[in-house]
């Protein structure tokens, strides 16, 4: 069901006049508010008044990452504190994290957003939510919250992790909706496997709201036939609101931008060249209405593509790829794109253990050749053969899964794989291209 | 029953050698080491002086280890001494994960290890079929 009919089945002039008549105000706002951007505009030599519409949008500079982080905690907000009602961060792998500061009006836009995600999903005011992300500083709980609490749902607050209660909760709280990160999805459905509990029989779930991480079609298809649901992607970034800032439809063929509220853009990640409808590279976006924290021209780093086709659901809003990583740390392995979070994502759910992991990829005999560095821990040490390989071959299993590509998985001693300080090396590429 | 200590190796032959001679350092005996070996990794399987002492030492130097129960055998020197132990086993209904043999000074006949899926189950029947039991103190003897 479409929620708000009126903003996401829009014709595409009228979404156009939408867009740059907001545009217009955003960037009077940030120039006003913000002094980076003043500073910026300045630099680049663009007044306010020379963005007429958004077909100016590419005069603006850009804005990344380390503009939050050289602005932190609070410089790069456009409001006073006491107009601020709410603060969220993201870990960075390095250093501070990234702040970012919520008006009312801003938690109101949240929740809008968030409501249109979960009635994509299938969500009905009669709907139990169980919100299984992480609730805190992280955006994935709370922003789950408030939008199914729009909605109209019953909402369940459980947070994320404790599976035993989760699937308690799914047993007796007859759940029908569930919200949390798509491996821990593929991990719930382990433990359900494990203890003899047939989701299509024993429990009413029927929808998952999945994202905060890359996750594959095949791992889609792998979690759907396990739980006996609908499996939607969406997609968020904390600095551009949280989750909500996209989303896919029953028809599961590309995810709806929100683009009444965050204008994208594909650049060319290397020149920063504007790229055309179907082209892929680096989303950008604009937040047309955010009032705490503006951000001009937003370089996520993910990669995708965008189409603006009318989508059989019926709703204009334009769609974009599912994201599949990171525009700085993707590998290409037999033609498959492989991001090393990936990884990570899988042996983060394989029992409670530190995922330390490497990728070594190689070419042998014109073949690309992909191996894991396990390390072994004491959780998964066994004195037995049969119990060390088992795990071995689950590694395998969900990794062949997730990427659809085979792995050696070769599993080390504590410590052999380098710590370098900050971000950990996670890819030894051996390939002589 | 025994304690014995697993450690992971990866099939690094130094890596042994290493172990053998912190065990040393530290005043630990090796009464029995097997290794299993899979083309990918290995476990070293070993029963020593002081399980606790070298598991500790071995954890300061980076390698993970396991403790846990076997039981110790003495197989009659005379065909079928195994097989009679195996049968005890059996009837049971005690399935047996691995087992391997070693030999100690004082004692004339094979020893072996067994891990077994339950552990005093096995000892008692042993026990009652007059089959002996070692201890470490047996073979510290
Ligand atoms: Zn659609």
């Amino acid at each position: 069901m479409i929620w708000n009919e009126a903003c996401e089945c829009m014709s595409r002039q009228d979404m156009e006049d939408l867009q740059s008549e907001r545009l217009r105000k955003l960037v009077a706002y940030s120039y006003d508010n913000v002094t980076y951007y003043r500073k910026k505009m300045d630099e680049a030599g663009v007044k306010p008044e020379d963005i007429k519409s958004i077909s100016d949008l590419s005069r603006l500079p850009f804005t990344v990452k380390d503009d939050l982080r050289d602005n932190y905690p609070y410089d790069a907000f456009a409001v006073p504190m006491r107009d601020i009602v709410r603060i969220h961060a993201s870990s960075g792998t390095t250093g501070k994290p990234t702040v970012v500061g919520y008006t009312k009006a801003d938690l109101e836009t949240w929740a809008e957003v968030m409501a249109r995600t979960f009635s994509a999903a299938g969500v009905r005011e009669d709907s139990i939510v169980q919100v299984a992300y992480g609730y805190g500083l992280f955006t994935g709980g709370l922003g789950a919250h408030y939008g199914a609490e729009k909605l109209g749902a019953s909402v369940i607050p459980i947070s994320g992790g404790n599976t035993q209660k989760q699937i308690m909760l799914l047993q007796d709280f007859g759940s029908d909706a569930i919200a949390c990160t798509p491996s821990y999805a593929l991990y719930l459905a382990e433990v359900l496997g494990e203890m003899g509990i047939d989701p299509r029989k024993d429990l009413k779930l029927k929808y998952g709201i999945f994202g905060a991480e890359p996750w594959s079609h095949e791992m889609r298809a792998q979690i759907e036939e396990k739980l006996g649901i609908r499996a939607t992607d969406i997609y968020g970034l904390s600095e551009i609101i949280g989750p909500g800032v996209a989303t896919e439809c029953e028809l599961q063929d590309g995810l709806h931008i929100m683009e009444d509220h965050f204008l994208p853009e594909i650049i060319n990640p290397e020149t920063g060249e504007v790229l055309k409808e179907g082209q892929k590279g680096e989303l950008v976006f604009t937040t047309l209405t955010k009032e705490g924290i503006p951000l001009i021209r937003y370089r996520t780093r993910d990669v995708t593509s965008l189409r603006y086709d009318k989508c059989g659901c019926g709703r204009t809003l334009v769609r974009m790829e599912k994201v599949m990583g990171r525009s700085d740390d993707m590998l290409i392995i037999r033609g498959v794109n492989v991001f090393p979070t990936q990884v990570e994502s899988v042996l983060a759910n394989m029992a409670e253990i530190e995922p330390h992991y490497l990728l070594v990829v190689d070419r042998k005999n014109n073949m690309d050749t992909l191996e894991i560095w396990v390390e072994m821990s004491e959780e998964l040490f066994s004195d037995e053969v049969k119990k060390i390989e088992e795990v071995r071959q689950k590694i395998k299993d969900n990794i062949q899964s997730l990427l659809g590509l085979t792995a050696d998985i070769k599993l080390v001693e504590p410590k052999t794989i380098e710590r370098s300080m900050g971000k950990a090396k996670r890819v030894e590429d051996k390939r002589k291209l | 029953m025994i304690k014995q200590l697993s450690v992971f190796l990866e099939n690094s032959k130094g890596r042994l050698s290493q172990m053998t001679r912190v065990l040393s350092e530290a005043d630990v005996d090796l009464f029995a080491l097997t290794i299993a070996d899979t083309t990918n990794f290995g476990i070293l399987r070993t029963i020593v002086s002081d399980d606790e002492k070298a598991a500790k030492v071995l954890k300061e130097h980076g390698y993970t280890v396991r403790l846990n129960d076997v039981i110790v055998v003495a197989v009659p020197d005379h065909p079928g001494g195994l097989s009679h132990v195996l049968d005890v086993l059996t009837d049971s209904d005690i399935s047996i994960e691995y087992l391997y043999s070693f030999v100690n000074k004082p004692h004339e006949s094979a020893l072996i290890v067994f891990k077994v899926d339950d552990v005093e189950k096995a000892m008692n029947s042993l026990n009652e079929k007059n089959v002996p039991l070692l201890s470490r103190a047996d073979l510290m003897r």
